[in-house]
């Protein structure tokens, strides 16, 4: 066994790359659920970005083209699920599910003719500067755009959440959505427009998979990475910051287990294999301080 | 009357009702897959040679094939369907298919079954594999040559006999050429995940290995090492050359063509029986992927030289003498392993170091 | 405009019609599918609708039916008393996989005795086995207020790397030439859960789900446990007041769906998938929550919800065999199949009414 073998620095920067899509969808889902609506069918989104970023990737040739692509696809299924809850009033938890199976079958059919494909390449970037650092520099500076873009988001929720009126009147929707609807806010419009979101968001996640991470398109390649995005949701108590530390200890598992395993660790694959998820577990119950959005999962029926 | 019964009775009808009419109707291959037909790896091979038949008897024969199919139940319903609509032969390409294809074959006895990667046969079910390790070891003699780090990264699908078979002998070909090398071994309990398997390259590459084995299916750790740069990867399964010349540097080819049309020649002539195959190089059943200009001109004269001699006879990939990781005496000078203890291998040789998963 | 009104009481007319609507719509919209991806859509949805139960081969399919659907129904039936009650088991799917181990577990461990005993003690290991895994997202529930939706998905998880650990270690068949997998239970005749009636499919996994939709009618409609949980379902705030402990409920609804998930699991590994493998579970605790859905949480609706499931995939099989239609394609249809289902059901609870346009 040969722990040294392990280096840091470099576990950090993959940590930072396995963390992203996760985080991404992660921080959809938690404007969606802010809002109130609780939406099962991250993974079925996710998938469906990762086949249509691929698509339009190998079809255009421009990752960046895939990526907003993939956005635009997660957006449009969850226009399927906003339909389906917010004017005709079916159940979330169901309905949630039932788009999972769905996106599951729809990308399976799109990335029909595209298994086995290179996708492009998404090259790395290199900020001025910060990358210049010596050593650890070019390990955390110098990745692929999308690890920072996530971050950005991260932020410009946080800021959006706390110190816009929009964001306000999110919040209020999600904690009553009554109350707000009797002050004359529209709360369906405003949760279309966060289903929307989270649908971009899961759909820019499931991309990072097919276009950077991987990067190839399989059938059911997200394999369960939506169902930890809607446990860091609640891990991370529905505030931002707390997302970021939830994606990196799910990546950081997944990537320590490995190398563990390479520098010889004795310790059988499988127990360290489901060490995220007895986490996830553990921190749900530690962590039962924040509380969840008033209204989440609940129907809201106008009855004026 | 038994359900047993009502099968034979039709089975038997329907046998003398072909025999009859004989050459005038094409005959019908079925093939199970395990994966998707575009997987790039073991599905994508054993559908080009399921298209080699096809090629090679044109009219005379019919395929049909269902992919993806969970090992389990489904196998079961997916190989009864195809033999009540009127396959002749029928190739179920996994090791998980054993159990079904032998159920199903006791129910449609004039029906013949061809197991992959498999060790129980019937009357009609016969069994085939290939020695990859015969693959590996010309993998492992080019790795040993070419790294600088001396960590060779090997991801291995399943802690079973023929993928220990290749660590072995891809480990005793580097070490004959390089006494320093050591192989890092990471188990990803899969044989077709891109995602884990990316991962588990990077990883493998991080701790400083500069050569990748893989005994998984899809090209994830080719870009993972193209990504890294200044790594080397083999093609596992197909050739994976739009990878080459690097990071692919050879590759390991399944290639079941020449075994299916023979197969199915045998069922058109009549003279198939239940066989037990297990073909190398020699009978062109393992390919070896044309060695790219990455490798130095010399180390790829000795990899042609030891794949010519494996192909001939001349040389075992398993020749003493080779001690067992434990110290113990496995093959002594000139020694050649039987089958048999390659079939159950479940021991390391000497030199690698750790366990191999319990 | 369109304005939904809320009924006073839920349209009995609709509760029936409304599935039959979403099936028939179902079949449109798939047919359409079919038609886009090149395949005759007249011929693809008669393969996976008519010819399981009529076609010249049909008494085939007919039993696989039964065997396809007992899982689902039995998983289903758990599910749908604890979705009444508003308590969400997502993760059946690892109560079936711990039943099934345990249940294996057991069996093997008499291995080579033959008794009678052994396998009514495995459905005892089954339902244990599965109650027990079900217990954890309960109790973190009751205790700490945990949301067990979470809980009980994260758990399939860690049960599907405890299966693998188990094919691979402790369940491995030493006379297996070092491949994954356990002993073949059917094979094992005190152990396995063969066919009561040849040619039907029937096994005691398909009798267990028939005896559980039974259980399930009497229970809700006349038992004081079924009042409790509809009243927990619809008005929490009334089942308090009128006594109904919410604790003891979630315990009893998440410990009788695990409880039947791990026998359904248990006899399906006896049965028909035979053996402990690293990929046994093909993802029946997540279908039996469409089967679930699409029975609207009835016990008999469940039962043909369920028959319907399995006719899709049976179906589908055959379609995907004879018409090279794709796998992915069945899954989308089943998909939509909910999806229309829960389009339609708004109509049994609300009034469809022209909007009347504001004054000034």
């Amino acid at each position: 066994m040969d722990l040294s073998a392990i280096n840091p620095v470099l576990l950090l920067a993959s940590l930072m790359v396995a963390a992203t899509p996760i985080l991404l969808a992660a921080i959809g889902e938690l404007v969606v659920e802010r809002a109130g609506v609780l939406n099962l069918g991250v993974e079925g989104m996710m998938i469906t970005g990762a086949v249509c970023g691929f698509v339009v990737a190998v079809n255009s040739g421009s990752p960046t083209l895939g990526f907003l692509a993939a956005a635009a696809g997660g957006a449009a299924l969850s226009l399927t699920f906003g339909f389906l809850t917010q004017y005709l009033l079916s159940n979330q938890v169901a309905t949630g599910l039932g788009l999972t199976l769905f996106g599951l079958g729809l990308s399976a059919l799109i990335g029909q003719g595209y298994i086995g494909i290179k996708a492009p390449e998404v090259p790395d970037l290199h900020i001025p500067l910060l990358a210049d650092i010596p050593v650890i520099g070019p390990i955390l500076f110098q990745h692929d755009p999308m690890v920072y873009v996530g971050l950005l988001i991260v932020a410009a929720v946080w800021a959006f959440l706390k110190y816009s009126r929009a964001g306000l009147i999110l919040r209020a929707v999600g904690e009553n959505h009554d109350a707000a609807h009797a002050l004359g806010y529209k709360v369906i419009r405003i949760r279309m427009l966060a289903i929307m979101f989270g649908g971009g968001c899961a759909g820019l996640g499931g991309a990072y998979l097919s276009l950077v991470r991987v990067p190839q398109w399989t059938e059911g390649m997200t394999a369960g990475a939506g169902w930890i995005a809607l446990a860091i949701v609640v891990f991370a108590s529905w505030k931002p910051w707390r997302i970021v530390i939830g994606a990196y200890l799910f990546g950081g598992v997944t990537v320590l287990q490995l190398n563990l395993q390479a520098a010889g660790l004795p310790v059988p694959v499988e127990y360290l294999s489901m060490s995220p998820y007895v986490a996830t577990i553990l921190v749900l119950v530690l962590l039962s301080s924040g509380r969840a959005p008033g209204s989440l999962g609940r129907i809201f029926h106008a009855s004026s | 009357m038994t359900l047993k019964s009502i099968l034979l009775g039709a089975s038997i009808l329907g046998a003398l009702a072909s025999g009859a009419i004989a050459q005038d109707d094409p005959v019908k291959v079925g093939f199970v897959y395990v994966g998707p037909v575009g997987d790039g790896g073991w599905t994508y091979e054993h559908d080009q040679a399921r298209q080699a038949v096809v090629a090679h008897f044109g009219d005379a024969v019919e395929t049909v094939f269902v992919e993806s199919v969970p090992e389990g139940p489904d196998a079961e319903r997916v190989m009864t369907q195809m033999a009540l609509e009127g396959a002749d032969l029928i190739f179920t390409t996994s090791f998980g298919y054993m159990d079904p294809t032998i159920n199903v074959a006791a129910q449609f006895p004039d029906v013949r079954f061809e197991h992959a990667t498999g060790y129980k046969t019937a009357e009609n079910v016969a069994i085939y594999n290939a020695r990859f390790y015969e693959g590996r070891a010309v993998q492992g003699l080019i790795a040993g040559s070419i790294t600088e780090s001396n960590i060779i990264g090997y991801i291995g699908s399943f802690p079973i006999p023929e993928v220990i078979q290749g660590i072995n002998s891809a480990f005793l070909h580097a070490r004959q050429v390089n006494p320093d090398v050591e192989f890092k071994i990471v188990w990803a309990y899969t044989w077709f995940d891109p995602a884990k398997e990316a991962e588990a390259a990077t990883v493998l590459i991080e701790q400083g290995a500069d050569v990748i084995l893989q005994h998984t299916d899809s090209t994830a750790p080719q870009a993972a090492a193209q990504a890294a740069g200044n790594v080397y990867t083999f093609g596992q399964a197909s050739d994976m050359a739009e990878f080459g010349p690097m990071p692919r540097v050879s590759s390991i080819i399944d290639n079941w063509g020449p075994y299916y049309i023979a197969r199915t020649q045998a069922v058109i002539d009549g003279t198939w029986t239940s066989t037990d195959t297990w073909d190398g190089i020699a009978e062109g059943m393992v390919g070896i992927g044309a060695i790219s200009d990455a490798v130095p001109a010399e180390v790829k004269a000795a990899a042609e030289a030891m794949a010519a001699a494996i192909a001939d006879g001349s040389y075992h990939p398993f020749t003493g003498p080779i001690t067992k990781q434990d110290g113990s005496a496995w093959l002594a000078e000139g020694e050649v392993s039987d089958d048999g203890t390659l079939l159950g291998m479940n021991f390391y040789v000497e030199g690698i170091v750790g366990d191999i998963p319990q | 405009m369109i304005r939904l009104e809320k009924r006073p009481q839920p349209s009995q007319v609709w509760i029936v019609a409304t599935p039959l609507l979403a099936v028939i719509a179902t079949m449109i919209a798939g047919g359409l599918l079919f038609a886009a991806l090149g395949k005759d859509p007249v011929a693809a949805i008669r393969t996976i609708f008519w010819d399981p139960l009529f076609s010249e081969n049909a008494w085939f399919y007919r039993p696989q039916l039964l065997i396809k659907a007992a899982p689902l129904i039995l998983i289903a039936i758990g599910l749908s008393l604890g979705f009444r009650a508003g308590i969400w088991n997502i993760g059946a799917e690892g109560q079936y996989i711990m039943g099934a181990i345990c249940g294996a577990g057991m069996g093997l461990a008499f291995y080579p005795m033959e008794s009678v005993l052994i396998f009514p003690l495995m459905i005892l290991a089954g339902l244990l086995g599965g109650l027990l895994w079900a217990m954890i997202p309960a109790l973190l529930r009751v205790r700490f207020g945990t949301n067990e939706i979470l809980v009980s998905l994260m758990l399939v998880y860690v049960a599907e790397q405890i299966l693998a650990s188990m094919a691979l270690g402790l369940l491995k068949n030493p006379e297996g030439m070092g491949f994954p997998g356990s002993r073949n239970l059917s094979q094992y005749p005190s152990a396995a859960n063969l066919e009561l009636i040849k040619g039907t499919g029937m096994h005691w996994g398909v009798v267990a789900a028939f005896i559980a939709v039974i259980f399930a009618y009497v229970v809700m409609s006349r038992h004081i446990l079924g009042f409790n949980i509809r009243l927990a379902g619809q008005s929490p705030r009334a089942a308090a007041f009128s006594g109904v402990s919410p604790g003891r409920l979630v315990i009893i609804c998440l410990g009788v769906s695990g409880a039947l998930a791990g026998l359904a699991g248990m006899f399906e590994v006896a049965g028909p998938s035979g053996r402990i493998s690293i990929d046994f579970n093909v993802g029946y605790g997540f279908t039996a929550i469409i089967v679930a859905f699409l029975g609207r949480l009835h016990p008999v609706g469940i039962l043909l919800a369920g028959l319907l499931m399995a006719l899709t995939y049976v179906g589908g099989g055959m379609a995907q065999g004879s018409l090279g239609l794709p796998a992915a394609a069945i899954q989308l249809f089943q998909g939509m199949l909910l999806f229309f289902l829960l389009a339609v059901d708004v109509l049994t609870n609300y009034r469809i009414r022209p909007a009347r346009r504001r004054v000034a």
